[in-house]
């Protein structure tokens, strides 16, 4: 059949923009004919391994994403879990890797930005952001010092002009990440249920309006360019790639849509993100079952000239698109033009199952059927195999040795309390607003997971987690360990975990041993939330985290939100009263391997990392949130990197109060590590004066554990649990003592806590 | 009584003032483009970032139709209180003394910091005790308060400054650890911390819910002509 449309000219055209040979025969035999530029161009964005997850799907499969509180899945903009009062909460993490190793201020930035549209377009107001950063170590590189400045400027130059609060986060130090850094936003909002909606197009007739910022030539190919190959040689020439961020226009556009929302005046809602015009158009249009025609000379743009291809792909930041029946446009329009932004009416709804892009002549410039978009790109069977010993060479190798291990406990303390992975971010969280909103509780530091009041009286608790050394040491228990910390942050606080949103930051999974990273690590996720009995609502993956000398660590980053009833006994991380007791809460066998004190070892990594008890897991989560929920304790904070010293280090210096402990017998490593297991807590002797009973949870809702139904997320292993709470010292004067260990000054903690960031901002 | 609280394009805390206000009295929102303040009892301007502030901060802002109303609105004694952004506006538009520059940082900074009451003979700090000292977060990039040195030696014979950052609390380089300042007549406030994120025992401090309960007194108790 011969094409109306231009030829894409050389032969190799497909290659540049990232299709295989293979992938481009398919979409022959499927179009019949050649495609024309801007179809090629459409088509390589839409068929990129960030649009179309065709690396990962099938894997993600494996996720478990049902359960009685989702009140949308994945597959929209965020996912939303009911918290009650006929409100929902949307969240979703996302990745903005590529961009912010480009250029880090705007990357970041704009990555921000992205995760709000996300949380705005399901009819959200966004309530909260948090990151979770990795960059290369700052004592070595000038580069990464440079990145971690300029990101953590760019993440608060958009949170706080736009009125979301920065509620939380983390940031992690390793040599792997100094060619490949990761800024990874989550952002939550909050609804009420009859103001979600979906993006699904629908109703032929209806018309496409564009919201928002003119559209230029800024980000053009972003998807295909920076998110889907590895970076090198070069890559300032792709900063025309990166987008530039405005968050005044976002701001506009936040409070137009969730007005427009309010007054019922649109059919469907849908953010652009990569791939601009071209993804977000034929994903509403794939939901909906229709075709869409859209007329590029009715984008509104930036810049004279532009052909349809670059309209179609361009990335321009801070643009909405959204359906609307054709008698209430002129609402529409009135309500844009009160906050004064933009809207356009750029197409309009069909049955004919094709998305048509037509210039200024009314000349196709594209005709494709949105299933070829969509639906067609392949999906590729990963080829894992597991790496054999050596493990994979990870670029910069083992960070350089700060300790050699001669050092007493006191010094090794000091020096892990020091370390940039392990010290105070209050650096990095002041230069975040946390308040805006007036609904923060638990502000940064003040515990182990954020902390917002919701209408109805009770609240909400978020966590960001995941420790990429610790899965490269095995993916699969490192995974899990992540989404076990979350939840264990979320108990300090007296939070059940409502949902999971993930971001699988990996290397090239095109090699065995990255794609082995990655079947593992979802393995791991899933067996995770399947014990906890929560569901995973959304996420995002980004592949292809890989410099010359070699991958990432497979960085799984897990955000988690919960719920909890009574925001004003919300735990704290500080110990809070002289002479309370202090008791370890939980099945406590720590081990050294892929821990910071390894790491600061210069030791290689290597696992085995200790077993998970998942019964005695959620035995532990659930004795501490009845307890931390009756009010009956002061403070509860897990045990993460660091083991038990740093644990209890860190409650003396949130609290500004010494400690006397006698570590447990058989507990001989205070260093030790086994995170989302364990809990330090304190309170009145009284509350653990009763033995194990103390410990009781809600005795009717305890069902088998293992069991199905929705009794299984606050089920028992209560005899794992109970014998885990164990009264081991008392708060108290101004020196933190481990018995037979150490003895330091609660000011010298404090001191090297303090100092360890600040000196590489 | 009635609060009016502004909202620009660009505002932040608008809501927060709203809420904080409403601890006192009634409170209502007034749109930048109009000229109406709905006959309010006192004008809040908010914190944020009106218009973008990509100019210098608060340089657009004064400019909106309501800021003249806000004008006259305050010629004629009524009470503006500016925080934050609403400080940098109120300095801009010429209701208040000195200007607020990029602070010596270059940062943005967010800080739960100690203030000091210097006068409590003030609409804005009459519920206050002088020498009081009230916690109150800051959060800005453009806090450090400036006026010539001539300027700022009247001010302080004039008591028209009525905080200060506690010593070593202040968080961005402002000359004599300046947090808020009064016009000469008394009716005009402007402070870079947030009283409106200090009203609610669950989310922090308290402290800040005095600067509304002195212009509730203010308001409820006329001053004398």
């Amino acid at each position: 059949m011969a094409s109306p449309l231009p030829s894409s000219g050389p032969a190799d055209k497909h290659r540049e923009l990232g299709l295989t040979d293979a992938e481009y025969e398919l979409i022959l035999q499927r179009l019949g004919r050649e495609p024309g530029d801007t179809e090629l161009a459409m088509l390589s964005l839409m068929w990129s391994e960030h649009c179309a997850y065709k690396h990962s799907r099938k894997v993600l499969r494996r996720l478990p994403t049902e359960g009685p509180s989702v009140l949308m899945g994945p597959g929209e903009n965020a996912g939303v879990v009911d918290v009650g009062g006929g409100l929902g909460v949307a969240f979703k993490v996302e990745s903005h890797n590529h961009p912010s190793a480009v250029e880090p201020f705007q990357g970041a930035a704009t990555g921000v930005g992205g995760i709000l549209r996300d949380v705005f377009a399901v009819g959200a107001r966004p309530i909260a952001v948090l990151d979770s950063l990795r960059f290369g170590e700052p004592a070595l590189s000038a580069r990464s010092r440079y990145l971690l400045d300029r990101a953590v400027g760019g993440i608060g130059h958009y949170g706080n002009s736009i009125g979301v609060p920065t509620v939380g986060g983390e940031i992690y130090f390793e040599p792997s990440y100094e060619q490949n850094c990761l800024v990874n936003a989550m952002c939550l909002g909050l609804a009420p249920h009859e103001r979600l909606i979906r993006s699904a197009a629908a109703g032929p007739g209806n018309v496409l309006v564009l919201l928002g910022a003119l559209t230029g030539r800024d980000g053009i190919g972003g998807a295909s360019v920076l998110a889907s190959a590895e970076l090198g040689e070069g890559d300032e020439a792709k900063r025309p790639s990166v987008q530039i961020g405005d968050p005044f226009s976002e701001k506009k556009l936040l409070e137009c849509c969730l007005e427009l929302l309010d007054r019922e005046l649109l059919v469907s809602l849908q953010d652009l993100g990569a791939a601009g015009l071209t993804s977000s158009s034929s994903e509403m249009a794939s939901k909906g079952g229709v075709g869409l025609d859209i007329d590029c000379s009715a984008v509104p743009l930036r810049e004279a000239g532009m052909e349809p291809f670059e309209i179609m792909v361009s990335e321009s930041q801070e643009r909405m698109l959204c359906v609307v029946e054709p008698e209430r446009v002129a609402e529409v329009i009135a309500v844009c033009e009160r906050w004064e932004t933009l809207a356009s009416v750029i197409g309009i709804v069909n049955d004919s199952g094709r998305l048509r892009v037509l210039d200024a002549d009314g000349v196709a410039a594209a005709d494709l059927p949105v299933g070829i978009l969509v639906d067609d790109c392949p999906l590729y069977d990963l080829e894992p195999v597991a790496p054999e010993s050596p493990s994979v060479v990870y670029p910069g190798g083992v960070a350089a040795t700060v300790l050699g291990g001669a050092e007493s406990p006191a010094d090794t303390l000091l020096a892990l309390l020091r370390s940039p992975n392990l010290a105070s971010r209050r650096p990095v969280f002041e230069q975040y607003d946390p308040v805006v909103q007036s609904r923060t509780v638990r502000r940064p530091a003040e515990a182990d997971a954020a902390v917002l009041a919701l209408p109805t009286g009770e609240a909400i608790a978020v966590s960001i987690d995941g420790n990429g050394r610790r899965v490269a040491c095995d993916p699969r228990l490192g995974a899990a360990e992540a989404v076990f910390e979350c939840a264990a942050n979320l108990a300090c606080v007296g939070a059940i975990p409502l949902g999971v949103t993930n971001c699988l930051n990996f290397g090239n999974p095109e090699k065995p041993h990255v794609a082995w990273q990655l079947v593992e690590a979802v393995e791991g996720l899933a067996s995770a939330c399947e014990a906890l009995d929560v569901p995973v609502v959304g996420g995002n993956v980004s592949l292809y985290n890989e410099a010359p000398a070699g991958p990432i660590f497979p960085t799984p980053v897990i955000g988690m939100v919960g719920r909890l009833p009574d925001p004003a006994r919300a735990g704290r991380l500080g110990f809070a009263h002289e002479r309370d007791a202090i008791a370890l809460v939980g099945w406590f066998a720590p081990s050294p391997a892929g821990s910071e004190l390894a790491k600061l070892r210069g030791e290689e990594l290597a696992g085995p990392l200790p077993p998970i008890d998942e019964r005695a897991i959620r035995g532990a989560h659930e004795t501490v949130r009845e307890l931390v929920r009756s009010g009956a304790l002061h403070n509860a904070h897990d045990i993460a990197e660091g083991g038990i010293a740093v644990a209890i280090a860190e409650c003396c210096i949130a609290g500004g109060l010494g400690a006397t402990v006698r570590l447990p017998d058989g507990l001989l490593d205070p260093f030790a590590e086994a995170p989302g297991r364990a809990f330090v807590v304190s309170g009145p002797e009284s509350v653990f004066a009763g033995g194990p009973g103390v410990a009781g949870g809600p005795g009717p809702s305890r069902g088998v554990a293992g069991g199905p139904g929705p009794g299984r997320g606050v089920a028992g292993g209560s005899t794992a649990a109970l014998d885990g709470v164990q009264v081991i010292g008392r708060v108290g004067g101004d020196e933190l003592e481990l018995e037979g260990r150490l003895k330091v000054a609660v000011s010298e903690l404090q001191n090297a806590h303090e100092h360890g960031l600040l000196e590489f901002l | 009584m009635k609060f009016g609280v502004i909202r620009f394009p660009g505002s932040c805390d608008e809501v927060d003032a709203q809420l904080a206000a409403e601890r006192v009295g009634e409170a209502v929102i007034l749109w930048h483009a109009d000229h109406d303040l709905q006959g309010v009892d006192a004008v809040v301007i908010p914190g944020g970032f009106s218009y973008g502030d990509y100019l210098r901060v608060g340089a657009i802002a004064r400019f909106a139709p309501v800021m003249e109303e806000v004008a006259s609105f305050a010629r004629a004694g009524g009470l503006v209180l500016g925080i934050c952004n609403g400080f940098q506006v109120l300095c801009e538009a010429g209701l208040l003394p000195g200007a607020l520059l990029p602070n010596t940082s270059l940062r943005f900074v967010f800080r739960q910091v100690e203030l000091e009451v210097v006068s409590a003979d003030s609409a804005f700090t009459r519920a206050c005790v002088e020498g009081e000292r009230l916690s109150i977060p800051v959060k800005h990039t453009s806090g450090r308060f400036y006026a010539p040195s001539e300027e700022l030696a009247r001010l302080e014979s004039a008591g028209q400054v009525l905080l200060r950052y506690a010593p070593g609390e202040n968080p961005n380089g402002s000359l004599n650890d300046i947090a808020g300042v009064r016009n000469q007549a008394g009716n005009v406030f402007g402070l870079m911390p947030h009283p409106e994120h200090a009203v609610d025992p669950l989310i922090g401090s308290v402290d800040g819910l005095k600067i509304f309960e002195s212009i509730r007194a203010q308001v409820g108790e006329p001053a004398p002509v």
